[in-house]
């Protein structure tokens, strides 16, 4: 059974663009590299697939439910539970430590993981020495890695990722890719990139280019 | 990992965003609470301390300083009256009973008062050890003047000559007091007072002062804070010699009956024509009749007017820290949309930022309050240490009113309005558009 899978998404902003996605699916243990320029809706489609936005016309469904079909608390926690998203910028609880932060992910979404848990996420990822730093205290790269434990600790079937590279070096862009990739072998699930961002081009075979943009 | 303990984090990330805020908080709560714990002692002890007194007849001033003088002894008294002019008065059958008072000395700067046994019966004081007075120079000494003067049974000491504690030695008096009783605490002005009879202020005085008896106050009223009580009749005192003369007084006592004088007598009525019949024979006499309860009132309202005044800034301060804890959540909520967006990504309901943001306001505001409660104690110490200084009175900082628990309630309520609307949008945020803004 496919982790994810769209049909026919649409999304139309009030006052602005017509979006038109083409369908797709990700299995368990896979990759998907969703490719488009500035505006053609990266973000949009990304939001749409976590319950984050409904879509106009189409459906999302994720370990065969309809997203739809959920709203409210259901949909929150479902998206907590099933689904880890990595935002083009890291955000974080300022007044939280960074091992705090990322067990806001576990609490928030009613998820037992323990402390120790969370630490061997922070070490998997190389960031263990900081847990007890401010995340304001960290460089953008180890944000990045803070934001890629929080969305991999509830341990999602389903890993979403917008631009987790674009605001990075060459090796550091590697490095991240590769934890991405990693994590989401660990745990047997698929991960979903969206990117403008042409390196990664090579790096993933399975691509999907985002065009269609209708004003 | 608890909501409330994200709230408790946030509140002190912005602890300087919040100071401000705190600050004002805390102000308009401490002054609210100190006018209440203030307001609320007082009445207690002008209310206790009058009790059934109806008049106080004493000589021609300001009624205020006689009531002030004689009931709660903070005051220096008016002056004296002639114990034979005052007989017309509390003998009149409409006067149920009077008690007099006689000022003269003090010892360490707590008054001595010259009375008879009724006037501690008179607010139901109760002894503690010993007995009441019966003969001259026996004292029997309020509870709070016994502690801080540390008497005990069976101690002598000399008086100084005045109301307040004087340096010179040659102001004392060569007779020895002799502490026969101490009572009870009650919390009335006895508490404050060393009492003993009459006869003790007039042998003190007596020597000495036969060869000015023209002039009105043996007891005289050198109280240096009062300097334009008009009607004060100065009596100078300098020419005291008592050890020369005391043989030759035993004698003249009763040729001195008639200049017998003592401060003031505390009238109780009989019946209820009382204060149409005794103003007219105080009428062309050099003394004057004070109702307690009229002065009180007038002194209550002119207290009210200021208090009302701090309580109206006080409710401004408030008003403005309210504003500030709604303006800062809400700006807060500007910066922080982001954060509030990926909790909700994580699986963090709508409900769970409502109640984040609110209890985020309800901890500053709570915050406030205890500082503001804790000030506001600090403050009636302070004043507290000053009324022991000048009145050997005190405040209790240490009680909690029921009125402060409205304070309280009202505060946390206008907390929670305050943090209402931001934690509503808080509720009601677009997170995708939100997050999309990047
Ligand atoms: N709230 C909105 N209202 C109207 N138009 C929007 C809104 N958000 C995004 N858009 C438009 O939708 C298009 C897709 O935006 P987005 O998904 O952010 O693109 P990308 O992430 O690929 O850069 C853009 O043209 C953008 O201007
Ligand atoms: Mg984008």
């Amino acid at each position: 059974m496919a982790i994810i899978q769209t049909t026919n998404l649409q999304y139309t902003f009030s006052k602005g663009p017509q979006l038109i996605f083409p369908s797709f699916q990700a299995e368990e243990n896979s990759e998907l590299l969703i490719l488009g320029s500035s505006g053609t809706g990266k973000t949009t489609l990304l939001h749409l697939l976590a319950g984050l936005r409904k879509p106009t016309v189409g459906e999302v469904k994720v370990n065969g439910l309809l997203l739809s079909s959920l709203s409210g608390a259901a949909l929150d926690c479902f998206r907590g539970k099933n689904i880890g998203v990595v935002f083009q910028t890291s955000h974080f609880v300022q007044s939280l430590s960074v091992i705090d932060n990322i067990l806001l992910a576990p609490y928030f979404s009613n998820n037992k993981v323990s402390k120790s848990d969370a630490e061997k996420m922070l070490d998997r990822l190389n960031i263990l020495s900081k847990k007890n730093k401010k995340t304001s205290t960290l460089s953008v790269g180890e944000q990045q890695r803070v934001a890629i434990a929080r969305a991999l600790l509830n341990n999602p079937s389903l890993i979403l990722a917008d631009e987790p590279t674009s605001a990075l070096d060459d090796e550091n862009a590697k490095d991240v890719l590769n934890l991405l990739r990693e994590q989401t072998h660990a745990l047997n699930a698929a991960l979903l990139i969206v990117t403008h961002d042409n390196r990664l081009k090579d790096e993933v075979k399975q691509r999907i280019e985002l065009t269609a943009l209708k004003s | 990992m608890k909501i409330i303990f994200i709230a408790w984090k946030n509140c002190w990330q912005k602890a300087g965003a919040t100071t401000l805020t705190l600050l004002l908080l805390s102000f308009g709560v401490g002054i609210i609470s100190m006018m209440l714990l203030l307001e609320n002692q007082l009445s207690d002890k002008f209310n206790k301390n009058i009790k059934d007194i109806d008049f106080v007849l004493g000589a021609k001033g300001s009624p205020l300083q006689l009531i002030l003088a004689n009931v709660y002894h903070i005051d220096a008294p008016t002056g004296n009256i002639k114990v034979s002019e005052a007989q017309k008065i509390i003998k009149n059958p409409t006067v149920k009973e009077a008690i007099p008072l006689a000022y003269g000395d003090n010892y360490e700067g707590w008054r001595i008062v010259g009375t008879t046994p009724r006037y501690a019966e008179f607010y139901e004081v109760k002894l503690k050890e010993g007995k009441v007075f019966e003969t001259p120079f026996e004292v029997t000494v309020g509870s709070y003047a016994a502690k801080e003067l540390g008497l005990k049974l069976g101690q002598t000491f000399k008086s100084n000559h005045g109301l307040d504690k004087e340096g010179e030695e040659e102001e004392g008096h060569d007779q020895l007091f002799t502490v026969v009783g101490i009572y009870e605490a009650s919390g009335t002005v006895i508490d404050r007072l060393i009492l003993t009879p009459v006869e003790s202020i007039w042998e003190v005085h007596d020597h000495g002062d036969h060869e000015e008896s023209a002039h009105a106050g043996i007891v005289s009223a050198e109280d240096h804070d009062a300097e334009d009580h008009d009607a004060k009749e100065h009596a100078d005192e300098d020419g005291h010699d008592h050890a020369e003369e005391e043989h030759a007084h035993e004698a003249g006592h009763d040729d001195h009956e008639e200049e017998r004088e003592v401060t003031a007598y505390l009238l109780i009525k009989r019946l209820p024509i009382a204060p149409m019949i005794l103003p007219q024979l105080v009428k062309n006499t050099n003394m004057q009749l004070a109702l307690p309860a009229i002065e009180i009132n007038r002194l209550n309202e002119n207290f009210g007017i200021g208090m009302s005044v701090v309580k109206a800034v006080a409710i401004l301060i408030m008003i403005i820290s309210f504003l500030s804890v709604f303006i800062s959540l809400f700006n807060a909520l500007r910066e922080r949309q982001y954060e509030l967006a990926i909790l909700r990504t994580l699986g963090g309901r709508r409900i769970q930022l409502f109640v984040l943001i609110l209890l985020e306001g309800l901890f500053m505001v709570a915050l406030g309050l205890i500082i503001g409660l804790v000030l506001s104690r600090v403050g009636i110490t302070l004043l507290s240490d000053m009324a022991k200084d000048s009145f050997h009175d005190e405040f209790n900082a240490m009680i909690f009113l029921p009125q402060e628990y409205y304070l309280v309630g009202v505060t946390l309520g206008l907390g929670v309005v305050a943090s209402l609307l931001p934690a509503l949008r808080a509720f009601f945020m677009d997170i995708s558009k939100t997050l999309s803004n990047d």
